[in-house]
């Protein structure tokens, strides 16, 4: 590490000699394994949801009760009525056991990311907005710059703007909690021990219903973080992400 | 290769050899005290794992939830059976009063017990949920004689660690752990809201284990088998559920 000295433009923007990476090598890790189990979870979560895509508020529901809504597709289940003429093939088992097993994988990273989040000063360096920049001028600057799809300056490949950090403070602290807490609401095992996490959401079938929502929010972060990273640039965004420095691939050539 | 890089592979290496060390005392110690699923090979293995076991060390005593009688759902959701067969169908003829339960395997006593002698012992009920895998779900009274009474009659020996139970149904079978057969509400049930178990719900005598999804709650049990093994029956895989694709522990 170090041993050579980063030969960068000296009118560039970017740190001339910075010996850390944009992002950590922990972050970087932590960053594709979430990916990685996020799209298993969003695949399964689908497959299991077409076996009864019919949504409740409160504790039980079923063919039989009248729903919130239902969702117009088809169901792999014969007796939902669903105005399709036919049924889907049965794909619960696979997708139940790689939900849980990806849920597993990404909660363990998650814990490790977090916990490092408050160790390293990450938290504090990267995420928690400066001082002052949550003032009404800096806020609505940034969000006439986000909505005119404004490309990024060189130097913010260094760090978060404000409403990027905003974004991931709520999807590391209030989405991804939400999901997990609504999510083990739908345990009977886990709510026999902690019968108050199911009570809290009111019932089941609403906390059924609340994980669904928090995983659109979460598809719909991905998808603007990734439309984001295109607009910023992806090459730049990417091999940042991968080998820790945004430009050091173009240095190289 | 600089220093500074040998040291790193040197020190990852230490640090692989340690965790694989670690995981293998801690799937020793894990086995030994029941926390190892049947079905814990494969692809899925990891996740049935964690999931089991991390269940059953905050689960192995806490009750289902419990609900009051204002909150039972109007219809209690008849699922899906396939059609009965010709036996059921005799049966059913005969109000079920020729219905056999057999008892069997690590058992000092076996025996055969009929809808009536079960009704003959203690009667309990419970307000409870059954949920189903595919995420529907309703709340019913059901009244039955809590398993770990049959299994007190019959008298388990002390290696029993699975109750295997079988339908009348061909190649529907389920297995749970002794924490759930002799959890207290775990019943052979024969009611439902006061009345006879209807058919559609499983009648006339189901497996409920309320901590467990839908599909551990076997419909028109006629056979239940105390083992310390379950890697002799069917696949070896604990029971019908993993050899169709799904987990054999459901408390998710």
């Amino acid at each position: 590490m170090g041993e050579i000295a980063p030969v960068l433009n000296s009118t560039s923007a970017v740190p001339a000699t910075t010996e850390s990476p944009r992002h950590s090598a922990l972050v970087r890790v932590t960053h594709w394994i979430t990916t990685v189990c996020f799209i298993a979870l969003l695949i399964s979560g689908a497959e299991v949801v077409i076996s009864h895509p019919r949504f409740y508020w409160g504790e039980t529901g079923n063919n039989l009760t009248t729903p919130l809504f239902q969702l117009p597709i088809p169901s792999s289940r014969r007796l939902v009525q669903t105005g399709y003429g036919y049924v889907l093939p049965d794909q619960n088992g696979w997708s139940r056991a790689l939900h849980f097993e990806a849920a597993w994988v990404l909660v363990l990273t998650g814990l490790l990311y977090t916990i490092s989040l408050l160790v390293t000063g990450h938290l504090r360096r990267n995420l928690l907005p400066g001082k002052g920049n949550l003032s009404r001028g800096v806020l609505s600057r940034e969000i006439v710059d986000h909505l005119r799809f404004k490309r990024p300056t060189e130097a913010e490949a260094w760090s978060y703007n404000v409403l990027q950090r905003l974004t991931y403070l709520f999807v590391i602290f209030v989405l991804f909690p939400m999901v997990i807490w609504s999510g083990l609401a739908m345990s009977l095992g886990f709510v026999s021990a902690f019968p108050a996490t199911v009570t809290l959401l009111g019932g089941e079938q609403s906390a059924r219903t609340i994980h669904f929502f928090v995983s659109l929010f979460l598809v719909l972060f991905l998808l603007v973080h990734v439309f984001m990273i295109f607009l910023a640039g992806f090459q730049s965004r990417m091999r940042a992400m991968i080998t820790g420095r945004p430009g050091a691939g173009k240095e190289r050539t | 290769m600089t220093n500074s890089s040998r040291r790193k592979l040197i020190l990852s290496g230490l640090a692989a050899t340690a965790g694989g060390l670690g995981l293998g005392v801690a799937a020793r110690i894990a086995n030994k005290y029941g926390l190892i699923p049947p079905d814990h090979g494969g692809i899925f293995g990891l996740g049935e794992t964690l999931t089991y076991a991390s269940q059953r060390l905050l689960t192995r005593h806490s009750l289902a939830r419990e609900f009051s009688r204002s909150q039972i759902s109007k219809v209690p959701f008849p699922n899906e059976i396939a059609p009965p067969s010709e036996e059921f169908n005799r049966l059913q003829a005969g109000r079920f009063a020729e219905w056999r339960v057999t008892v069997d395997g690590l058992v000092d006593r076996p025996a055969v017990f009929s809808i009536d002698q079960l009704k003959s012992h203690p009667v309990r009920s419970h307000i409870t949920q059954l949920a189903c895998e595919e995420g529907w779900s309703y709340i019913a009274e059901w009244t039955g004689v809590p398993l770990s009474h049959v299994l007190e009659l019959v008298g388990i020996q002390p290696q029993a660690r699975y109750v295997v139970y079988f339908s009348i149904e061909p190649d529907w079978w389920e297995s749970i752990d002794m924490a759930d057969a002799l959890h207290p509400q775990t019943f052979l049930a024969y009611g439902l809201n006061g009345n006879e178990l209807p058919v559609g719900n499983g009648g006339p005598l189901r497996l409920r284990v309320p901590r467990q999804v839908g599909y551990k709650n076997v419909k028109f049990i006629t056979r239940l088998t105390v083992t310390d093994n379950l890697k002799k029956i069917g696949k070896g895989l604990g029971s019908a559920a993993p050899e169709a694709g799904y987990a054999w522990y459901a408390g998710i």
